[in-house]
Order: structure tokens, then C-alpha cells, then sequence
């Protein structure tokens, strides 16, 4: 299914999560992953939300009727810097902690916590990253998995990174 | 936020949501009181703002509704915690699916109790959110004058909607420095005036080329006060007009352009001419359900132009081809100036062979039912007689089921706002309610409502409150002793198999119960009684009236599409489906 990836800037107020999460609700439209924190101006809130189907055009539009939402951007595959932070516990037995240590680095995952069987990761950067590091941990075991939502920012209209991320 | 004022005067919460209704110009508050909100109560008893007392928190919701349908006006409900703010619920959710301004004003508990299960605590703010268009919780009364203002500006403008304000009793109670009523500051509500002028002359260019029109009216065309303006269109570009249910009389029933309702339960001609146009100019129209059939299925070679004053309506349902977000009367103004300017001197397209096919459709299927001088009373026949004897200011109300259909059906609608009803949510027992409150807004008009026997018992107690607020309603009952649409779908969908319709055996009596309850009552048991009965109601006008018809429990609405059906296949009877 279709992913998208949109920004909701709202006024700061009481409830306003609880007002986007209703509509979503009863509208039947599907959130995948949604982060929310304040931002420059503190009488506005952003909300990053990662939005399953086809209907994005009735989602935009029934974000905007909710009196409280101020402006809301679709980023188009590449427009965007996103993030996410994964943690993770990957089953590492003795015999095979250094060879998961040495794949970690790769990833440039930090172990957080390390255990008698287990070892627990941080992964922080593009969401691609966190499913190839995931991907290859499933070889060892994934014990437990826990992931921010995505956030994102806008590329400026100049950004090197915008014209490299179209090429790939 | 407001400037200093040593000598502004210091009222509790409890006067200053009087007062900041006062500025609103509330004249009328429908409503039941309670504990929470018994500080609100306390001023409004020497506030020159009536209050009407419902016997129920729905019927006071439904009367705000019907008051705020009939004005234009907003409609204002009070209820207290708990139970009075959970019955209001329904109410809301009508005003919501139907665009009727209403603001709702609920007390809470104290705002150090919240959360803890107090005694009538619940969480309204939540409960209401998905029925309103917007909704507040305010805890701090310095918060009540904005909150107030915005509620009544976020209610009547845009697509006018139901808001909802919680206020907690320690708002109601503390004290504050009165300065008049506050600023609205809503960054995020910016609803759109005007159609976007490249679309407008796109509009008008299709109409132009368009051989077979069909101008689509909605209740938004009612809620924008823009029936001058549909008319002005329709004779400009000699188009024929479709009204649907919450769209009748926003152009007379007897102007030669008229079509009627189309949809599930509309006449042949009108949901025809819709099926096979190849321009559908819908205003302020949602392509609801029953006006469509199978959306698949409907107007299949129309094109789209699609006016509504809510973008999340326009192509929703059905791709716009033409989509203009505007508020329909400003963008039917520009839709006139653009179309004069392209007629010049010249006239409307000629669309002979369409006008005539139209013509010869209303010919050959009209609305008509055949009321037997012996038999049993038909419904039909009933709604014919008392619309003839109301003027074209007579504002007509019904609930929700057969008689709303026959009511939309026969009853002849010459203006705007002279015809209310649930039209969205379907709500049964929403007619007696909805006209006391017309009739309160409206004092020197006529209100009848159509009610059946099924609905009349959902809400009749209100007739209690009509009675002691002497607001003389007409109710004219037509008792088919079913819940007659369930049952109509039982006989043709069901095998007749008529499970838990029957209401009979056990019906009260309807004139006594009227009496009993400070109303006249009448009854009419045969044909010929019809019409000496409907002559007696109408001569009532010191207290309201009950009228009941024993009707025919077996009569049917047709023309009918079968749900999910397609246009194509209108049903003129029963005979029509095998």
C-alpha cells in the first residue's frame, strides 16, 4: 500500500491529537506511524504523520477542517528530511556478540544495553536504514522492537541532499 | 489580552456566558437545567432571554435545531453534566450531518474533579467531538467570552455546524472583570467566500455547451440564504432544477422550472433527468446515498460541476470535473454575472429535444396516489389537503420515515426555510421538537408537522412544554399503527415477515393523550372525516393541536430505487419489483 508522508502544523492547544486521531477514526483512514512536538513558535504544534491508502486528497482535506489545524504539507518521496529512532534487542550469544558488533558498526546502530544473551541497539536516521539493519538482525533473532515515529523537514529549495536523494 | 479597566464590572462566569450570549443576540435557550449548571440558570432568570423548558435534553437539542432551520438564526441548547450533555447527543449529530447552526452550552463538574468519576461527571468534550464541528472545554473563566464568540462564529459561518462548549462549574462560579465581548482568534478557520473566477467562467462555459443540464440544488443553497440567486441562474440559462430533501422550496414548486426531488423516494422526471444529464451543476449538494443509488451506477454521462463551501465534499462521493469551493450564494452571483456577460443580448441555449423528453416524463409519471372515498385514509391524501390549506409561509415539519417522504413528496413548497426535517441522520421523533422550536422563532407563522404514530411516541412529550410555553404547534399524526418504512422494506425485502413493527395493539389513544397534555385533540377515522378534521386543527391557535389520521397501515412509498440500486431502475409500484 501507498505510503504518505504529510505535516500537520496546529495551534498548541488542548486535545488537538485527540481531534486528528478521531477523524482518522471515523473516517476510516489509517495512520502508520505519527510523532508530535512543539516547533519554532510556541503556539503551534507539528504533528509527522506517515499515512496508509489512496485517499489522500479527502485526508488533507478533512485535516483541514478541523478548526484547529493550520496548514498541512504533503512531502513528495525525496522532499523531506526524515528520521526515525529504532530501538532494538537482537538475540547475541557469546559466540556470536562480536560478529553482531561488527555489523552494528556498519549500520552505525550503538549498543544501549548489553545483556547475558541479548544485546540492545539505538538506530537513528532514514527510515531505509532502520529496515536494512532490521533485515539483517533477523538472521540472529529480533527479541523486542520499539520505534519513534517518523518526523520530517522540509528540504530547503537549494538543498544538495534534495537533488542527490532524486537520482537514487 | 484586555485592556485595563479599574472601573469594568465583576461578574461570576455564570453572568458572563449570559452576557456574551446576550451579544450573540440570543433571544430564545431551549433547554433542561441541573446541577452543574444551576449557577447559568441562576442568571438567566433575570437575563431578557426566554428560556423554553424541554421536557427531555433530545427534544431541547432538536428545538434549538428547528428554531435555528426556520430563523437562520443560531439555535442555542443548554443541558447540564453527565445525562443531560450525553442526551443532547443525538441532537448534535443531526445538526452535524444536516449544516444547522446550533451551539450547545453544557455545564461540568468542578475542574478539581474531573477525571474522578464525580456524580454526573462524563466526558462530554470526547463524547461530543465526532458530531460537532468543533467543540471546547473551558476550565478557566476568563476563557468564557472568546470561547462564546468563536462557538457562535465557527456555527454560522462556512458550512454552518453544531458547536459544543463544556464549561466547568468553578468557571461558572469564580468572578472576573466584565469588558465586553472578546476577539476571535481562529488561525486555522478561514472558510472560502468566493469561487475562484477561472472556474467560474470554466462553469459557465460548460453550461453553454451542456445539452442536457440538470442544476442540482442541496441544503447548502438553504443555509446560504441563496434561493433569489438559484432562481436568477436557473431562468438565465433556462435550466431545470432538481431539489433534493433538505433542498425543497429553495425554488418554488410551482415555478415551470421546477423538477422536484430526485433519489430513492423522488419522482420519476427528476431522478431521471439526473441519470441520463451530461451536466450536473450541483450546489451546495453532498451526492448523498439517496440521491444517488449505486454512485457507480449514477449519471453516468454527466459531467461535474460541483459548488460546496466545504472542499471535503467536492469529489468525495463523485469526481468534479468543475470543482468550486465557495459559499453558494456568492459563487451563484458570479456564476449570473458571468453567464449574462457571456449571453449578451442572446438567449439561452435552445435544448428543445431535452426540455421536451423532461416534459413528456412529467407527463406520463406524476406524483399521485388514489384515495378511495371508502376505503382507508391515504397518507398522501392527508399531506394534499392540509398543504392546500396552509399559505406558502406555512412552515411544514416532519420526522423521519414514510410520512418525511410523502411530506417531501405532496406538500407544495413555494419558499426557503418552510420545510424542516432530519434529512442526514434520519432521526425518528425529531418532528415535535423541531417545530416548537420553529414555532418559538417563527410566532406569527403556521407550523404543522407530518408525524407518524411511530415517531410521535419518541418525542411527544414535548407537546408538554408547548402546551405550557403556549407555542401552538399543529401536529397532524398519520397512524398507519407500524413503524411504516421498516415495514414497507419487511413486505418487500423481508417476505413480509413483520418482525417488531406493529405498534397497533397498543397505540395510546392520541387524542386523549393530546388532551391530557394541554393540547387539542382530534381524530379522523375515514376519509370524509379527513378534511372537517385538518378544518377544526388548523382553527386551533391558543394551544397546540393533535391531529390523528387512522391511515392505511398496507400503503407504500413509490417511486422507489432499491438501496445500492441503480437510477436507472425507478420503481412506480410494487408491482414494478419481482
Amino acid at each position: 500500500m501507498t505510503q504518505h508522508l504529510i505535516t500537520v502544523t496546529v495551534e498548541n492547544k488542548p486535545g488537538v491529537l485527540a481531534r486528528i486521531a478521531s477523524m482518522f477514526a471515523r473516517r476510516d483512514f489509517n495512520i502508520h506511524s505519527l510523532a508530535v512536538g512543539p516547533t519554532e513558535d510556541p503556539t503551534r504544534s507539528r504533528v509527522t504523520m506517515v499515512v496508509d491508502g489512496p485517499e489522500m486528497e479527502q485526508i488533507v482535506k478533512q485535516l483541514y477542517k478541523l478548526v484547529h489545524v493550520i496548514k498541512v504539507t504533503e512531502h513528495a518521496p525525496g522532499e523531506a528530511v526524515e528520521r526515525e529512532i529504532m530501538l532494538v534487542r537482537v538475540n547475541a550469544d557469546a559466540k556470536r556478540r562480536s560478529e553482531i558488533l561488527d555489523a552494528a558498526n556498519i549500520f552505525d546502530a550503538t549498543a544501549v544495553d548489553v545483556g547475558a544473551n541479548t544485546i540492545a541497539f539505538e538506530v537513528i536516521g532514514e527510515p531505509s536504514r532502520l529496515s536494512d539493519f532490521l533485515e539483517f538482525m533477523k538472521t540472529y533473532g529480533i527479541v523486542s522492537l520499539v520505534k519513534s515515529g517518523r518526523i520530517a523537514l522540509s528540504k530547503d529549495a537549494k538543498s544538495q541532499s534534495k537533488k542527490q536523494k532524486h537520482t537514487t | 489580552m484586555y485592556p485595563e479597566n479599574t472601573m469594568a464590572e465583576q461578574l461570576n462566569g455564570a453572568a458572563v456566558l449570559i452576557r456574551s450570549l446576550e451579544h450573540e443576540h440570543v433571544e430564545t435557550i431551549f433547554g433542561v437545567p441541573g446541577g452543574a449548571i444551576l449557577k447559568a440558570y441562576d442568571e438567566l432568570y433575570s437575563s431578557s432571554i426566554r428560556h423554553v423548558l424541554a421536557r427531555h435534553e433530545q427534544g431541547g437539542g432538536h428545538m434549538a435545531s428547528g428554531y435555528a432551520h426556520a430563523t437562520g438564526k443560531v439555535g442555542v441548547a443548554f443541558a447540564t453534566s453527565g445525562p443531560g450533555a450525553t442526551n443532547l447527543i443525538t441532537p448534535l449529530a443531526d445538526a452535524f450531518m444536516d449544516s444547522i447552526p446550533v451551539v450547545a452550552i453544557t455545564a461540568q463538574v468542578g475542574s478539581a474533579s474531573i477525571g474522578l468519576d464525580a456524580f454526573q461527571e462524563t466526558h462530554t468534550w470526547g463524547i461530543s467531538m465526532p458530531v460537532t464541528k468543533h467543540n471546547y472545554l473551558v476550565t478557566d473563566i476568563d476563557e468564557i467570552p472568546s470561547t462564546i464568540r468563536e462557538a457562535f462564529h465557527v456555527a454560522s459561518t462556512g458550512r454552518p455546524g453544531p458547536v459544543l462548549v463544556d464549561i466547568t462549574k468553578d468557571a461558572l462560579s469564580d468572578s472576573m472583570a466584565w469588558h465586553g465581548p472578546a476577539e476571535i482568534d481562529l488561525p486555522g478557520y478561514r472558510p472560502s467566500v468566493k469561487g475562484h473566477p477561472r472556474q467560474i467562467k470554466a462553469a459557465i462555459e460548460a453550461i453553454l455547451e451542456s445539452e442536457r443540464p440538470v442544476l442540482y440544488a442541496g441544503g447548502g443553497v438553504i443555509r446560504a440564504k441563496a434561493s433569489e440567486e438559484l432562481r436568477t441562474l436557473a431562468e438565465q440559462q433556462d435550466l431545470r432544477v432538481v431539489t433534493t430533501l433538505m433542498a425543497r422550496g429553495a425554488i418554488p414548486d410551482s415555478h415551470p422550472l421546477t423538477l422536484g426531488m430526485s433519489g430513492m423516494h423522488g419522482n420519476y422526471t427528476a431522478t431521471t433527468a439526473m441519470q441520463q444529464s451530461d451536466l450536473l451543476i450541483a450546489i451546495g449538494a453532498r451526492f448523498d446515498d439517496r440521491v444517488t443509488g449505486n454512485p457507480d451506477l449514477f449519471a453516468p454521462h454527466a459531467k461535474v460541476i460541483h459548488v460546496d463551501v466545504d472542499p471535503a465534499e467536492i469529489s468525495k462521493i463523485r469526481k468534479a470535473n468543475i470543482p468550486i469551493v465557495g459559499d453558494a450564494k456568492a459563487a451563484l452571483e458570479q456564476l449570473i454575472v458571468e453567464g449574462t456577460h457571456r449571453l449578451g443580448d442572446g438567449a439561452a441555449p435552445a435544448r428543445t429535444e431535452w426540455n421536451d423528453t423532461i416534459a413528456s416524463w412529467q407527463r406520463d409519471f406524476p406524483l399521485a396516489y388514489d384515495q378511495d372515498p371508502e376505503g382507508l385514509i391515504l397518507q398522501q391524501y392527508v399531506i394534499d389537503e392540509l398543504s392546500k390549506r396552509s399559505d406558502e409561509n406555512t412552515i411544514a415539519v416532519a420526522g423521519v420515515g414514510q410520512h418525511q417522504m410523502w411530506a417531501s413528496q405532496f406538500w407544495r413548497f413555494e419558499k426557503p426555510n418552510t420545510w424542516i426535517n432530519s434529512g442526514g441522520l434520519g432521526t425518528m421523533g425529531y418532528a415535535i421538537p423541531a417545530a416548537v422550536g420553529a414555532q418559538a422563532g417563527m410566532p406569527d407563522r403556521t407550523v404543522i408537522a407530518i408525524d407518524g404514530d411511530g415517531c410521535f411516541q419518541m418525542t411527544f412529550q414535548e407537546l408538554i412544554t408547548a402546551a405550557q410555553e403556549r407555542i401552538p404547534v399543529k401536529i397532524a399524526v398519520l397512524n398507519n399503527g407500524n413503524l411504516g418504512m421498516v415495514r414497507q422494506w419487511q413486505k418487500l425485502f423481508y417476505d413480509s415477515r413483520y418482525s417488531a413493527t406493529e405498534l397497533s395493539h397498543s397505540n395510546p389513544n392520541i387524542p386523549m393523550l393530546a388532551e391530557a397534555m394541554g393540547c387539542a385533540g382530534f381524530r379522523a377515522e375515514t376519509p370524509e372525516d379527513v378534511i372537517p378534521t385538518i378544518e377544526k386543527g388548523l382553527a386551533v391557535n391558543d394551544r397546540p393541536v393533535v391531529m390523528e389520521f387512522v391511515c392505511d397501515p398496507d400503503a407504500m412509498v413509490f417511486p422507489m430505487v432499491v438501496a445500492g440500486g441503480s437510477n436507472d431502475e425507478v420503481l412506480m409500484g410494487p408491482e414494478n419489483l419481482q
